[in-house]
């Protein structure tokens, strides 16, 4: 059943977090635009979390296919975006 | 380990996102700012499977072990031309992973509320709104980032598909899916219409992405990266997962702020982008007099030769360059200019490229110094003074239309004032229109000259003629 107070609790960590995200990119050069893409992007890999969760907490076949599945999907999302990313930093050189 | 101890562990790889967000926006910091999302990503992974007393072992290093080679290998062999369908593609990937969590939770509630026989629903308010919110978002990031892909890869037409009454059918469909949405909410045990929905909004997903056209695709990258945050927080309100939904808020506002950026870059709105459209209409009158008699054609050799009486020269790449793979061409010309004491840089508008900083990464990775790449606003005062200008596959970012006339479907957009350098050298296959389908003036003016051929071999014809000269 709905638990109001649980709920404004994680709505209010969520409005929070909404704020922390555009304050904290305000100001991007443009050669960075494309490295704090894919690195967000695998931040937002965190899905994997909730694919062991699902996996976790049990269930029935169809369930556990999924969340497998799920978790197979959000670990390409974050493994490859942290590589993908550092792969591209590492040729951003200053030369003199 | 006790779920408050979980949280904690999560309250830590929260702060590692935030920290290593802020780290990603500065050039220094950057390759840390990665690290510590990635150290975040790991101990949240780590915990999770400690706290559950590492259950179900063999599914999870099968999921975790297949998709991180996947992920590895995509990440090592991608070319960096590449890029932007890569990006494409993990997004989609983070969007149908929270479609199936969502999917995965709500049938295993409603199978445990039927075999306890229970009468109520299967799951709170939050939850099913959350679980149609993320089946949702989800599947439309999927889709919509698949069809991005296609077209970045070529194999979904680049063109703006349009069609009459295409408002009308995204509405409607969009609408159904809000409708399923409610019933969904209303009676969570009908776990078929999850997947229903789940469809529609994968339809909904193609879409809003089709009719966008190829120049327009820096900003749909960074609006379906948003959406992949945002997918991820309402699988957050589903699980009631304070990490998932701090992560998942975090991407989605850093996400809109980027598709801001490249809206302001284009002088357009959002919503102009997704719902009205440059590129529709194909059709220009005018451009044979605009053209006519004027047009300079010009050679390698006399290229080379303009270049070694020049001080100062600048480059303005656009996707053509990275078409035609002619950015190591940019690298040895730059060189050899160097050699001989002339001033070389680059000027890049923010959305020249297929996603946000394209260019930046093909030059960077040609190891052309980053402080020689100058932003648009900052070159654009330096034109005046520069000698030759070389406009490499880049057309409406320097169309000198988008800031004199109104009425043209650029009008208003800001560009790279490469008009007002002693000599522009336009590099193109033809006179044909860019993106925005209308004619370019600077190609007919006193001071461009046209050299025209594949990007890549006129600039290797460059570089010999410049050492000979």
């Amino acid at each position: 059943m709905l638990d109001t107070a649980a709920f404004i609790n994680i709505l209010t960590i969520f409005v929070l977090a909404i704020f922390v995200g555009f304050e904290v990119i305000t100001k991007v050069p443009p050669i960075l635009h494309t490295p704090l893409m894919s690195g967000s992007n695998a931040i937002s890999g965190i899905t994997v979390i909730g694919a062991l969760l699902a996996l976790g907490a049990g269930g029935g076949t169809f369930t556990t296919v999924l969340a497998t599945a799920a978790l197979f999907f959000a670990t390409i999302n974050v493994v490859g975006g942290f590589v993908v990313t550092h792969r591209m930093l590492s040729k951003f050189k200053k030369r003199d | 380990m006790q779920p408050e101890h979980l949280n904690l562990l999560y309250l830590v790889a929260a702060v590692l996102f935030i920290l290593g967000l802020k780290n990603l926006g500065h050039p220094r910091t950057a390759v840390r700012g990665n690290i510590l999302g990635a150290v975040g990503m790991a101990l949240a992974v780590v915990g999770t499977l400690w706290f559950q007393g590492f259950v179900h072992m063999e599914l999870v290093a099968g999921g975790i072990i297949g998709g991180s080679v996947i992920g590895i290998v995509l990440a090592i062999r991608i070319k960096m031309t590449a890029m932007p369908q890569l990006v494409g593609l993990f997004n989609g990937f983070g969007g149908v992973a929270s479609v199936l969590v969502a999917g995965a939770v709500l049938i295993a509630a409603v199978t445990t509320a039927v075999m306890s026989a229970g009468s109520g629903l299967a799951m709170s308010l939050q939850e099913s709104v959350a679980t149609a919110a993320s089946g949702l978002i989800g599947a439309v990031t999927f889709l919509g980032s698949l069809i991005a892909f296609g077209k970045l890869q070529g194999i979904v037409t680049e063109k703006p598909l349009r069609y009459h009454g295409e408002q009308v059918v995204k509405v409607v469909v969009l609408g159904a899916a809000l409708v399923l949405s409610a019933m969904i909410v209303l009676d969570p045990s009908r776990t078929e219409l999850y997947w229903i929905l789940v469809a529609l909004s994968a339809v909904l997903g193609i879409l809003l992405v089709m009719p966008i056209g190829g120049a327009d695709m820096p900003i749909v990258i960074a609006l379906l990266n948003s959406y992949s945050g945002i997918a991820a927080a309402a699988t957050g309100f589903v699980l009631s997962n304070n990490v998932l939904i701090v992560a998942g808020s975090l991407v989605g506002a850093s996400g809109i702020i980027l598709t801001q950026n490249m809206c302001k870059a284009m002088n357009r709105s959002l919503a102009n982008v997704l719902f009205g459209g440059v590129g529709a209409i194909v059709e220009n009158k005018e451009q044979g007099d605009i053209y006519a008699g004027k047009v300079k054609s010009t050679s390698a050799e006399e290229v080379a030769m303009i270049l070694k009486t020049a001080s100062r020269v600048a480059f303005v790449p656009g996707y053509g360059m990275a078409v035609a793979r002619a950015q190591t061409g940019v690298r040895l010309l730059t060189e050899a200019m160097e050699a001989d004491d002339i001033h070389v840089e680059f000027g890049i508008h923010p959305v020249a490229g297929r996603m946000p900083g394209h260019m930046n990464v093909l030059l960077a990775e040609e190891n052309i110094s980053y402080d020689k790449l100058r932003e648009m606003d900052a070159i654009n005062p330096d034109f005046p003074n520069t000698d030759v200008v070389i406009v490499l596959g880049a057309n409406d970012v320097v169309n000198p239309i988008a800031r004199e006339s109104a009425g043209s479907p650029i009008s208003g957009m800001p560009i790279l004032d490469v008009d007002k350098a002693r000599t522009v050298v336009v590099i193109k296959r033809s006179l044909s229109p860019g993106f925005a389908g209308i004619a370019n003036p600077l190609f007919a003016a006193d001071n461009t000259l046209m050299l025209f051929g594949d990007g890549k071999k006129v600039m290797e014809e460059l570089v010999a003629a410049y050492k000979d000269a």
